[in-house]
């Protein structure tokens, strides 16, 4: 039920780097530890857009895998799931190395050129 | 028209973390310390504070209260004599299902700062949302109660994660309820090693002391990252 309030986030941090440009796509960057489900996140997604510069935008999630590094035997794995715990040697006392990203990493905008030259040979 | 790529790398919670920095801000000048208390709905954080805010010596507390709707946690508190602040997130902020930094900050000024050495946020009761907001609070604790179910922790690992204390709640009901306690707690551990817990009953006032030392102690810890 978080995905509606991190559509909302992303949607907001977008508009900001549009600067009033039209939003094309979305990339973003979603850690496994985050508990977000891809499918709501894209529901919620298309619902919050609407109206918005971001209005059509594809959203497009990279999921990152959580890893972790072992506190006791120093084994440094990927943790497919909760309870999270040490690929090696089971303990449950790890430190995350991944997993915890909420990222936008990138924006497809669409640009007027014609506008754009004509704003800057004035 | 033509399509450009920009690249962003930027958190997608930034914009509420440096909301949540600058409530911290205010806070440490106030010399305030906040913990922010979050649960289930139902999981007893009213009446533990109820009980626990009843007697806290020399330490001022005050409350913000977070509800979607309605005054029925605020008008509960209310006979300890203490500030206490409703804030409505069906008030402007689309009847949210949990506080962000955004909203705190919009109660700031409501909160009596000067007068005051600790304030507990109750968050709107959720176990979801609220993990991901960082309102500007010291530390963070939840409540969750056995009535809930042991297996808890392992269904919402992202809130156990993100306090570093459990409160135990409604511990009266064990006898009536079929959560097991050693389950529960070992179910804690593992998604959360080393967290510390208490055991309380809001009801008969068990473990409560616990709480209120706890929630005291915030006060006397040095400041927190």
């Amino acid at each position: 039920m978080h995905e509606l309030s991190i559509a909302q986030a992303i949607i907001d941090v977008a508009t900001r780097h549009a600067e009033g440009r039209r939003v094309l796509r979305v990339e973003v960057q979603v850690g496994h530890l985050r508990q977000v489900v891809p499918d709501s996140l894209q529901f919620a997604f298309a619902l919050v857009v609407q109206g918005t510069a971001l209005d059509g935008a594809e959203l497009a999630i990279t999921h990152v895998p959580a890893a972790g590094r072992c506190r006791e035997c120093g084994a440094e794995r990927v943790m497919e799931s909760f309870p999270l715990s040490c690929g090696a040697c089971g303990s449950f006392d790890v430190e995350v190395l991944a997993g915890e990203e909420l990222l936008v990493e990138a924006l497809e905008l669409e640009e007027d050129l014609l506008e754009k030259s004509r704003v800057s040979s004035t | 028209m033509h399509r450009i790529k920009v690249r962003v790398v930027e958190d997608v919670l930034d914009a509420n973390n440096t909301i949540a920095r600058a409530n911290r801000q205010d806070f440490d000048r106030a010399g305030v310390r906040v913990v922010n208390l979050m649960s289930a709905p139902g999981a007893g954080k009213t009446a533990l504070l109820e009980r626990a805010l009843a007697d806290t010596g020399d330490v001022r507390v005050g409350v913000l209260e977070g509800d979607v709707e309605g005054s029925l946690d605020a008008d509960r508190l209310t006979s300890l004599h203490i500030p206490v602040v409703q804030l409505n997130t069906a008030n402007g902020f689309g009847g949210e299902c949990h506080l962000d930094a955004n909203m705190v900050r919009s109660s700031l000024a409501a909160i009596p700062l000067e007068e005051i050495d600790l304030l507990v946020i109750e968050n709107v009761g959720n176990l979801v949302c609220p993990a991901e907001f960082r309102v500007g609070e010291d530390a963070r604790a939840m409540v969750c109660s056995v009535a809930e179910g042991d297996d808890k922790p392992l269904k919402y690992p992202l809130m156990f994660r993100a306090c570093e204390l459990a409160v135990i709640n409604k511990i009266d009901l064990l006898d009536h309820v079929d959560a097991d306690l050693d389950k529960l707690l070992a179910n804690l551990q593992t998604v959360h090693p080393g967290i510390e817990h208490l055991l309380t009953s809001a009801r008969t006032g068990e473990g409560v002391d616990g709480f209120r030392d706890w929630l005291v102690s915030r006060v006397r810890s040095p400041a927190t990252a």
